[in-house]
């Protein structure tokens, strides 16, 4: 947020740390078993379209804390009525839709070399539809109201609806669909449903690169942001002051 | 909430029963609401009578439809209640006298009521036109009705009061409402398939706990936010 830190070094360093991420997701080998530091092991059923992991899931995961950072700055919004937080919140929310279409594509591309379909309403499909359904109505309810104060207002409370209702479809959604998601990461327990679903056992050198690009994408997200907010700024500043001259 | 002995205001509970009796009036003098979900009602039933033909379906595709044409016809009228506050330049007067909340409780009775009636007409002509579909336990369906069409104004209320101060209020409404509405319908649904399978009534009590802590959790947001919807 403080534009006043020496932009340069930082983005140069992340753009070496992204391009070696890319790098190295691509190029490292897959063996089934791994006895050097450079390689990774083969994960059953997916073999090379594993790789999807180090650049499917950052953008998953920025979908959604575009979404949770554009409903806290909303909330902020609505406690101290300053116009700038509103130009945050809607800022991550147009990233937050962004990453969202990019996850959706790489799933459905990845899901048609794996499950034989671009879309067959697995939960996961399901949720980052219903995401998406979200974000598109955000921006629909923004488009539609002119006064900024009012507009700002109203889209910060319905970007807290929908923070509400969004847990409950991880409660609903498993209870009328079944998954062929392969497992998340952390999670250790495998499937609990009746198809066998490919397990991720990433070894030390797979985990790292994951979490190199997870910090990566991260990083690109917050220069976007940033970005997005200052021109986000300019604006307001230049309505602000035509309204002075009127 | 509480009465200040300055500013001779009615209660609480009488400004929302004021407001709820004020709604309830001009809409038993236009019958406006009323008469345009029921025509959506009879209009989405025929449709899908229409797509079927003569083939029918399986029990569990009609659960859906049920739900398709409870959901459109809620789209069709549910805004009004806010939407002519902001069309006849009501809306001022009402912030004047009546605290925010006691609005959005007049206003979600209103809308209660509505539903209920409305959908109660729908699910008899539902019985009625379309073969084929029949309730096993009537315990699970009523309960899901009674749930579902709570949830159903709930939420529409809130978002109601949103797209009154849009420009483009008619066709916002849907858009904003189905994701939010969305978990709702996927439990009202699977619950109404239970139904008609025949189901026990403790297998659907997953869905009812869903759609109690749906209701909850809408109903304590609404009364958190409708202060900065409804003040201009």
């Amino acid at each position: 947020m403080s534009g006043k830190i020496r932009a340069l070094p930082w983005k140069g360093l992340l753009g070496v740390w992204t391009t070696l991420v890319i790098v190295l997701s691509l190029a490292l080998p897959m063996v089934a078993r791994p006895e050097h530091w450079y390689e990774f092991p083969i994960v059953p059923g997916l073999e090379d379209k594993a790789r999807i992991i180090f650049f499917h899931v950052p953008t998953a995961w920025l979908s959604v804390l575009a979404f949770v950072s554009s409903m806290v700055y909303g909330i902020r919004y609505l406690r101290r009525k300053d116009l700038h937080d509103d130009v945050r919140s809607a800022s991550a929310a147009g990233l937050g839709l962004l990453f969202c279409l990019l996850a959706t594509v790489t799933g459905a591309i990845w899901a048609k070399f794996s499950w034989g379909a671009f879309w067959n309403w697995d939960p996961r499909q399901t949720s980052i539809f219903v995401l998406l359904l979200i974000y598109g109505a955000y921006f629909a309810l923004r488009s539609a109201v002119e006064v900024e104060e009012k507009r700002a207002t109203l889209a910060a409370v319905y970007s807290v609806i929908a923070g509400v209702v969004m847990p409950f479809f991880m409660f609903v959604i498993p209870r009328v669909l079944e998954s062929l998601h392969p497992e998340p990461l952390l999670n250790l327990e495998g499937s609990a449903g009746s198809i066998p679903v490919p397990k991720l056992q990433m070894n030390t050198t797979m985990l790292a690169v994951f979490l190199a690009s997870l910090a990566g994408f991260t990083g690109v997200y917050y220069w976007m942001w940033t970005l997005r907010v200052r021109a986000g700024t300019v604006e307001l500043r230049r309505a602000t002051e035509g309204e002075d001259r009127d | 909430m509480t009465p200040h002995p300055a500013a001779a205001r009615p209660s609480w509970i009488r400004s929302a029963l004021s407001v709820f009796r004020k709604d309830w009036q001009s809409e038993l003098r236009t019958r406006y609401a009323v008469s345009a979900l029921l025509m959506f009602v009879l209009t989405t039933i025929a449709i899908v009578l229409f797509a079927l033909g003569t083939e029918g379906a399986p029990a569990h595709a009609l659960a859906g439809m049920l739900w398709v044409v409870i959901f459109f016809s809620g789209m069709s009228g549910l805004a009004r209640t806010f939407v002519t506050e902001e069309e006849r330049g009501t809306a001022m007067t009402l912030q004047l006298t009546a605290s925010p909340s006691a609005v959005y409780t007049g206003k979600l009775l209103f809308n209660l009521v509505l539903v209920y009636a409305v959908n109660a007409v729908a699910v008899l002509l539902f019985f009625f036109f379309i073969q084929g579909f029949e309730v096993r336990t009537a315990s699970i369906f009523l309960v899901t009705l009674f749930l579902g069409s709570t949830g159903l104004a709930v939420m529409s209320t809130l978002i109601a009061a949103i797209i009154a101060k849009a420009n483009t209020k008619g066709t916002l409404f849907p858009v904003l409402s189905f994701p939010l509405l969305l978990p709702l319908l996927l439990a009202v649904i699977n619950a109404t398939r239970l139904s008609a399978e025949g189901a026990f009534f403790t297998e659907a009590l997953g869905e009812f706990q869903v759609l109690i802590s749906y209701i909850g959790a809408v109903l304590t947001v609404s009364y958190l936010v409708f202060d900065y919807v409804w003040k201009d």
